[in-house]
């Protein structure tokens, strides 16, 4: 065996030592590496009372009201859902842009004994899609997307639409 | 240097090397002399179309607004981070097992760069993140490994260089970024492994890219234009070190000579 080749199983053993380790450290932390519980998880499993938490899913359609306290600061509840199950979350301070009917949050804040979420600060989490305005425009305007309900269509609907044309989801138009 | 023995000629030990070693440099300097300025004009080429177009034509976003523009630095920041990063893996295991001293350079030059353009993901992520998320940082499994990525190129560049032995520095810094290589697929997946603020993938993902093509193809032209001026950095940063080690190894004969010239004269004297 030549000094080369001894170099490149050295190499190797080490990555496949390295590589099953990370993969173990990395299953057993897999409950804990998460950033936020669901709402289904919160009503799975009750974190203990005044024990801060990050709560996340979709501000439910329709459940978003703007209030203002006594002493005049904003107090916005809404509905956090995954779908499954929703809890109610009260905040006062400032929402973030993206913050609408619809779309993801992330909440800090602990869990009061009426089972309203009481939200330190509220976090908008964008999804992964991109399109310009128009594409929007068009989408909600012949009835394929309502930004309030959740997700839009799958992208190869969209991706190359025409914003100022007649949507027309499949096939794309592309060019114009 | 024209007529310098390949690569893998044998290195008996004691022999004089340095003819050796630089055998393939010599030939990277010469190949890189000629591509290097249709290099670096592509990517000034593609770059500044780039920039008219991502921040110009290119339509808003629905909900971001102009906010969106960022991503088009943010993006190929990321992309090259991860792919430079893959780079000083391979140019590593060149570097472990086939002793290759260009390997070596090479990676010493990449790692600065490579760290630049981490930084530059995780300012821009952060001003982006400010307006949108409504915090400039959290503590969610992208960001942190991102972080983490940032830190093995730091690392890197430190760690090559605390040796007064150059060889002995790169053997270092290749094993901490052998070491450091578990980290991309944890950058890569995090976003699908654990739920994160971070949204997931938009363009790299089996189905259709959730990006219309408006927004995508400009993306993807700085992500051209950006890849071309990373190698064209890179590649440039180790034509110097090549010279600057050749300049350092013809100083050293010469102090030699003049070494071994006195002592001549004093044995004739003696």
């Amino acid at each position: 065996m030549t000094r080369k080749r001894r170099r490149l199983y050295i190499l190797m053993l080490c990555a496949i030592g390295l590589g099953s380790a990370t993969a173990l450290t990395l299953t057993a932390f897999q409950d804990n590496l998460v950033f936020f519980r669901s709402p289904s998880d919160i009503v799975a499993e009750t974190p203990p009372q005044g024990r801060a938490f990050r709560l996340g899913g979709l501000v439910e359609a329709g459940s978003v009201v703007r209030d203002a306290t006594y002493d005049g600061r904003p107090a916005i509840t809404f509905r956090v859902t995954d779908g499954a199950h929703a809890i109610p979350v009260v905040f006062n301070g400032v929402l973030p842009d993206l913050f609408r009917e619809g779309q993801g949050v992330v909440t800090q804040g602990v869990m009061g004994t009426d089972g309203t979420f009481r939200a330190r600060e509220v976090l908008a989490r964008h999804d992964e899609t991109y399109m310009p305005p128009e594409v929007a425009d068009a989408l909600k305007r012949a009835g394929h997307w309502q930004p309030e309900a959740g997700a839009p269509p799958p992208p190869n609907q969209w991706n190359t639409l025409r914003g100022n044309n007649a949507p027309a989801p499949t096939p794309a138009r592309t060019g114009s | 240097m024209e007529n310098a023995p390949t690569q893998d000629a044998p290195r008996q030990p004691g022999a004089p090397t340095s003819l050796h070693r630089f055998a393939n440099p010599g030939r990277f300097l010469r190949l890189t002399d000629n591509w290097l300025p249709w290099l670096a004009g592509a990517a000034l080429l593609v770059l500044g179309s780039g920039v008219v177009w991502a921040l110009l034509l290119a339509p808003p976003d629905w909900q971001q607004g102009e906010t969106v523009r960022i991503m088009f630095v943010h993006v190929p920041m990321a992309w090259l981070a991860m792919g430079g990063y893959l780079g000083l893996a391979i140019l590593s295991v060149m570097s472990l097992i086939w002793r290759h001293p260009l390997a070596d350079l090479t990676a010493r030059e990449l790692a600065p760069v490579g760290a630049a353009v981490t930084a530059l993901c995780l300012i821009t992520g952060s001003l982006w993140g400010r307006p949108m998320w409504g915090t400039y940082w959290v503590w969610d499994a992208r960001l942190t490994s991102v972080l983490v990525l940032f830190f093995l190129w730091l690392g890197h560049v430190a760690l090559v260089r605390a040796f007064d032995d150059p060889e002995r520095g790169a053997r270092m810094g290749a094993i901490l970024a052998l070491v450091g290589v578990v980290n991309l697929p944890i950058v890569k997946f995090s976003v699908d492994w654990w739920n994160t603020l971070h949204q997931p993938a938009s363009v790299t993902r089996l189905d259709a890219p959730a990006m219309h093509v408006d927004i995508l193809y400009p993306l993807l032209w700085c992500t051209l234009g950006f890849s071309l001026a990373f190698a064209a950095v890179v590649l440039a940063a180790t034509r110097a070190a090549v010279m600057e080690r050749r300049v350092r190894a013809l100083q050293m004969a010469a102090a030699r000579r003049a070494d071994a010239a006195p002592a001549t004269l004093r044995g004739a004297r003696a």
